[in-house]
């Protein structure tokens, strides 16, 4: 087995923004749905799912050369369970309140496809530095989308930012974003807006190219 | 020396009219020449709540139809952009086959006369932006634009949407001193405090703009469905499907101050039956699934007034049977003349 693949630079970066585990991916979308009405429950959960993702990419690149091909998916699911179920319990212990709210959501990490496709595409396949590399990226992509989608959502739906006033009283809220259906919506239209963003930066570079290969030409 | 290329690419396309035949008798229909219908029969609603509720009819839908003109020319120009290169489908031709009026008009018509202006505003934004400008323009949508709109400050804005917001004690103007009829009903449950079928016909209750005179939406539906611009089956299912499930109800709750005449003439039934029902785009094409989908209108609109916390359901029962549409469009395929029927296709296949 080599460990040839990306270095842990193109890991890192990759995993912020060209391949965004949300806006790139479409992954871990239950979280990004289900905890993003207001910001503070999003980055608890942000930070829940990166102890989670950065621990299980180390572990399992740790183990990496122990792995049998037909059992690997096994003991992914069961690495991440052991670090969810810790996380939970810190979550109960010291943010009694904030672990309520979350409710089923923490023990539902298991489930964010965010993390296996991380075990499964890098960890289990590169070194302890790269999978750190990688796991500490896709949490930084994982933090701008909920982040985005929480802030859009919390200041229409409440006009607050992290509870502090950010609308002033006479603006109607929107209490339609902090439901589930504004929750479809933002994350639609933001979507839509940076896959319009980046078709219109593709389309720049295109054009861009063959001007520059006729002028060396 | 290259040969003369069109400088704009939409000039030189042939102008297609798509119509189903006979088309010897089908060329005047044209999408501007419906939504011009339409308007016509909505004047009879605009004059009923005109002469109801006065000078808040005519401000409520100017708002609408202002607004619903601008954010169609925003979104179009948006679109145009997006899709490369000048004048491609949308800038001018969106404004100006009259939807976005159409959709204006139903919204402004379906608000209470209290509300305040930034629910028309927001309510346009979103019926035009995202009910019909983000699936891709009329004709794409698969909800109506009006009644997402409609939908979405309902829920957004309960607190002057609600059925509290339509009464105000002490007005100028006696009829909004009272509740709503099926609020009234649904709170008071004395037959006293429901207002006469008499009334009701007319349209002398409290209400939204445009559902509140039966008479009214009667004209105009009429008219739309002489002029084929709306489908009879439609309406028609509305009504017999409210009917049956208001007997039901009468049934099973004898007491209910509500018998079937008074759920066929109070709220928005006529009005969502002829004008927001037959939306051409978002209901179905053969007559088969226009019966149904009328029907299901009906059985669902008297289902959410007498099971949940809203009093009225046009809103709601339109939405969840736009969603159904392509199901029944699906399942209600005519044979074509002569064709195989489509038992006969299944063996063979």
């Amino acid at each position: 087995m080599n460990d040839s693949g990306p270095t842990a630079a193109e890991r890192f970066v990759r995993g912020i923004l060209p391949e965004n585990p949300v806006y790139r991916q479409l992954l871990g979308m239950c979280p990004t749905l289900a905890v993003t009405a207001a910001v503070k429950p999003a980055l608890t959960m942000v930070a829940a799912t990166a102890f989670v993702l950065i621990c299980a990419n180390v572990l399992v690149s740790l183990i990496r050369r122990l792995l049998v091909p037909h059992l690997r998916i096994l003991v992914f699911t069961l690495t991440i369970a052991t670090f969810v179920t810790i996380a939970d319990r810190v979550l109960a212990a010291y943010l009694y309140e904030m672990s309520k709210a979350l409710g089923p959501y923490v023990p539902l990490i298991i489930v964010n496809c965010m993390i296996i496709s991380r075990c499964e595409v890098c960890a289990s396949k590169q070194t302890v530095g790269v999978a750190l590399a990688d796991a500490v990226g896709v949490s930084l992509g994982f933090l701008v989308a909920l982040a985005s989608v929480a802030t859009v959502r919390e200041i229409l739906g409440m006009g607050t930012w992290m509870g502090l006033p950010v609308l002033p009283e006479g603006v109607p809220r929107l209490v339609l974003f902090v439901m589930p259906p504004g929750a479809f919506l933002t994350l639609g239209l933001l979507l839509g807006a940076i896959n319009a963003w980046s078709a219109r930066r593709a389309r720049r570079r295109a054009s861009a190219t063959p001007r520059t290969v006729k002028e060396a030409a | 020396m290259t040969p003369a290329t069109p400088s704009s690419p939409d000039l030189e396309a042939p102008r297609l009219h798509v119509a189903p035949g006979p088309h010897l008798v089908s060329g005047g229909r044209s999408t501007r020449g419906m939504m011009v219908d339409v308007l016509v029969g909505l004047a009879p609603v605009l004059a009923a709540a005109v002469l109801v509720f006065r000078e808040w009819a005519l401000l409520q839908l100017a708002l609408c139809l202002v607004s619903c003109a601008l954010f169609e020319t925003l979104f179009a120009r948006l679109r145009g952009r997006g899709l490369r290169g000048r004048g491609l489908r949308g800038r001018e031709a969106s404004l100006t086959d009259g939807s976005a009026l159409v959709t204006g008009a139903i919204l402004g018509l379906s608000l209470p006369w209290s509300a305040p202006w930034y629910v028309a505003v927001v309510a346009s934004a979103v019926a035009i932006g995202i009910g019909k400008a983000a699936y891709g323009g009329l004709g794409q949508n698969v909800f109506n634009p009006a009644m997402v709109g409609r939908a979405f400050v309902m829920v957004s804005f309960a607190s002057v949407m609600g059925a509290a917001s339509y009464v105000r004690p002490g007005a100028d103007l006696s009829i909004v001193t009272q509740a709503t009829p099926l609020t009234a009903a649904k709170e008071a449950a004395g037959a006293a405090d429901i207002p006469g079928l008499w009334p009701m016909f007319l349209g002398v209750t409290n209400g939204s703009l445009g559902e509140t005179s039966a008479l009214a939406c009667l004209l105009g539906g009429v008219w739309l469905c002489w002029r084929r611009s709306a489908a009879w089956r439609i309406p028609a299912g509305v009504f017999a499907g409210a009917a049956a499930a208001a007997a039901v109800a009468v049934l099973a709750n004898p007491a209910s101050p509500l018998g079937v005449p008074h759920h066929l003439l109070a709220g928005s039934l006529a009005f969502g039956a002829f004008f927001i029902a037959t939306d051409p785009v978002t209901s179905p094409l053969s007559h088969r699934g226009q019966w149904l989908f009328g029907l299901g209108i009906g059985v669902l609109v008297i289902t959410i007034r007498m099971l949940s916390n809203y009093p009225e359901g046009v809103v709601f029962a339109v939405l969840l049977m736009n969603a159904a549409v392509p199901l029944i469009d699906r399942a209600t395929i005519p044979e074509p003349l002569g064709g195989i029927p489509s038992a006969d296709r299944e063996a063979a296949s």
